[in-house]
């Protein structure tokens, strides 16, 4: 019960800590608002001219465009999260103090960054979603069961998303830098999560890939449950799936870097 | 310091604006010059850096391609069309991404008060912000731009004028110089909002996301905001179309086409007198 409330309160401090910054909130909502009103008409062409364009109707098109605006920065396909401050921590040496705390990394840094999750959901998820609904015609749900089924594939996707880029940082222990494999994580996030185009349009084996990929756990499978285009159950097991296998992997990494630590003195 | 440098005895010498440009772009040129030497220091991190940086923008056209993979056609302009308007866009953005694009930092560094110790060099602060941490490697962005551009004018089939050729080089650079402006008036708008970087990135990054795309895509009423308001049409959609032989969505003559220049020079203009206000307009944090 004890370890629950701390990570419960490292969650509300990763929540409070993003709920701060409330100039860059508003300015991330307008440029999520702008970069969504671009797409919307860059879908209405597509799917004028190839309705059905990846089994999707014009109105879902158009939702998946604003759904995946309100879900970028949740599931942060670009990264910039946690990550960036644990790869410095990793580069100064700092991580050994948070070894030494009687709390487990991995776990401490999944509670900070699911309240992190949690406060772009409101805070930047929301009002793009509500403007897109106001000026276009979106074919959103008003089942409530099928909004929380939704949130159920949001947060296994904040897992997914948060997995991968706890590997990323761990990289941070044997290249010391991690710009290179940052960027890279970015790009494929972006092609992978469905960000560009949604993956159902992604043309034969190369769809067949990304669709398999933990990227499309992110945007994708949340987006498509909303949709009611794909099993509930079924996606939940394919995210499960990929959060457990990317976890399991960010604790090995973990233990194998915690004895290659080199504590500096001074 | 011990023995006052030669500068401090006048510090401030009268200048007419030709002289101020003069010290601004010998300063940007100096620091530019210290960033990419300190660049070169590790190249195999530069070539990769910039090689990342070639890739993360190319995504952008791998996503086109993968649109005409499904369609013939968007907003009824073909593959190379398209590859011409991003290829402009790309290009031009992408040379004042090369310039300025560090100056999306400068909202920090007005909060973090580290901008103070820009404020009391002798040189322009907009060029010692504009050259602070100069990224060689986004030359990545550039000659991804112009490789699509040359694709795209080796398989287009156009009736080619002298007035034409002559275009697209101007094109590409007065569409820089408008991008320029655009970054310059949103560092400006920094000194008031802070943190607001964001804001500005959906004017650039977002700004030539749009221009990738023909005029056709969007609702009229954006293509009046980006033609009158903010003038990005004049990167590459109004010559652009010109050159392809395409109407303009809105009724405009045809003279218009030959305009970017003096748009991009009006742009500087009021950019810079948007960065005089904010640089007034600056309290230091104080921290």
């Amino acid at each position: 019960m004890g370890t629950a409330r701390l990570y419960a309160s490292v969650a509300a401090g990763g929540f409070r800590r993003y709920a701060t910054y409330r100039v860059a909130t508003a300015a991330g909502v307008f440029t999520n608002t702008v970069f969504g009103l671009i797409l919307a008409y860059i879908f209405i062409a597509l799917w004028d001219t190839r309705p059905h364009l990846g089994g999707y109707d014009q109105a879902q098109a158009l939702s998946y465009v604003w759904l995946s605006q309100a879900l970028l920065m949740v599931v942060a396909v670009m990264g910039g999260g946690f990550e960036d401050e644990l790869i410095e921590r990793i580069r100064t040496g700092d991580i050994a103090i948070d070894l030494y705390r009687p709390a487990d990394l991995q776990l401490w840094w999944l509670a900070q960054d699911m309240g992190r999750a949690l406060f772009h959901l409101l805070g930047r998820g929301m009002v793009p979603l509500a403007f897109g609904a106001l000026f276009f015609d979106l074919a959103l749900p008003a089942d409530p069961l099928t909004w929380l089924a939704f949130l159920v594939a949001v947060t296994l996707g904040v897992v997914v998303g948060f997995s991968i880029r706890f590997l990323v940082a761990l990289s941070a222990f044997w290249l010391l830098d991690g710009v290179g494999v940052s960027q890279l994580t970015m790009i494929a996030g972006v092609f992978c999560s469905g960000m560009l185009l949604p993956l159902n349009v992604f043309p034969g084996t190369l769809g067949e890939v990304v669709r398999a990929l933990p990227w499309s756990s992110l945007i994708q499978a949340p987006v498509d449950v909303l949709l009611g285009t794909a099993d509930p159950l079924g996606t939940y097991a394919f995210q499960a799936a990929w959060a457990l296998v990317l976890l399991t992997a960010g604790r090995l990494l973990q233990s194998a870097a915690t004895r290659r630590v080199v504590v500096q003195g001074g | 310091m011990s023995g006052a440098p030669e500068w401090t005895a006048e510090p401030f010498p009268r200048q007419g604006p030709y002289e101020r440009l003069c010290d601004g772009l010998r300063a940007y040129r100096l620091i530019t010059a210290m960033w990419m030497r300190s660049t070169m220091a590790y190249r195999a991190s530069f070539a990769m850096t910039a090689l990342g940086n070639f890739a993360a923008t190319a995504l952008d056209f791998v996503a086109i391609l993968l649109m005409f993979s499904q369609v013939d056609r968007i907003g009824g302009y073909g593959l190379p069309e398209v590859a011409f308007l991003y290829g402009v866009a790309g290009t031009a953005f992408g040379l004042a991404d090369l310039a300025l694009g560090s100056m999306d930092r400068l909202g920090r560094r007005v909060r973090d008060g580290t901008l103070d110790t820009l404020l009391v060099r002798p040189a322009p602060v907009l060029a010692q912000v504009a050259a602070d941490r100069f990224a060689l490697r986004r030359l990545g962005r550039i000659v991804q731009g112009l490789l699509v551009l040359g694709y795209a004018l080796a398989v287009l089939d156009i009736q080619w004028t002298p007035l034409k050729v002559l275009l697209v080089p101007v094109m590409l650079l007065s569409g820089g110089v408008i991008f320029s402006a655009v970054f310059v008036a949103g560092a400006a708008f920094q000194f008031v909002a802070q943190d607001a970087s964001e804001v500005q990135n959906s004017f650039t990054y977002g700004g030539s996301t749009l221009l990738q795309y023909p005029p056709t895509v969007f609702a009229k009423d954006m293509v009046r905001g980006v033609t009158f308001v903010l003038p990005l049409a004049f990167v590459n959609w109004l010559p652009a179309l010109y050159v392809l032989g395409r109407p303009y969505p809105l009724d405009l003559p045809a003279w218009v086409a030959f305009t970017p220049p003096l748009v991009a020079a009006l742009c500087c203009a009021l950019a810079g007198i948007a960065w005089r206000a904010g640089l007034r307009a600056y309290r230091s944090t104080g921290s």
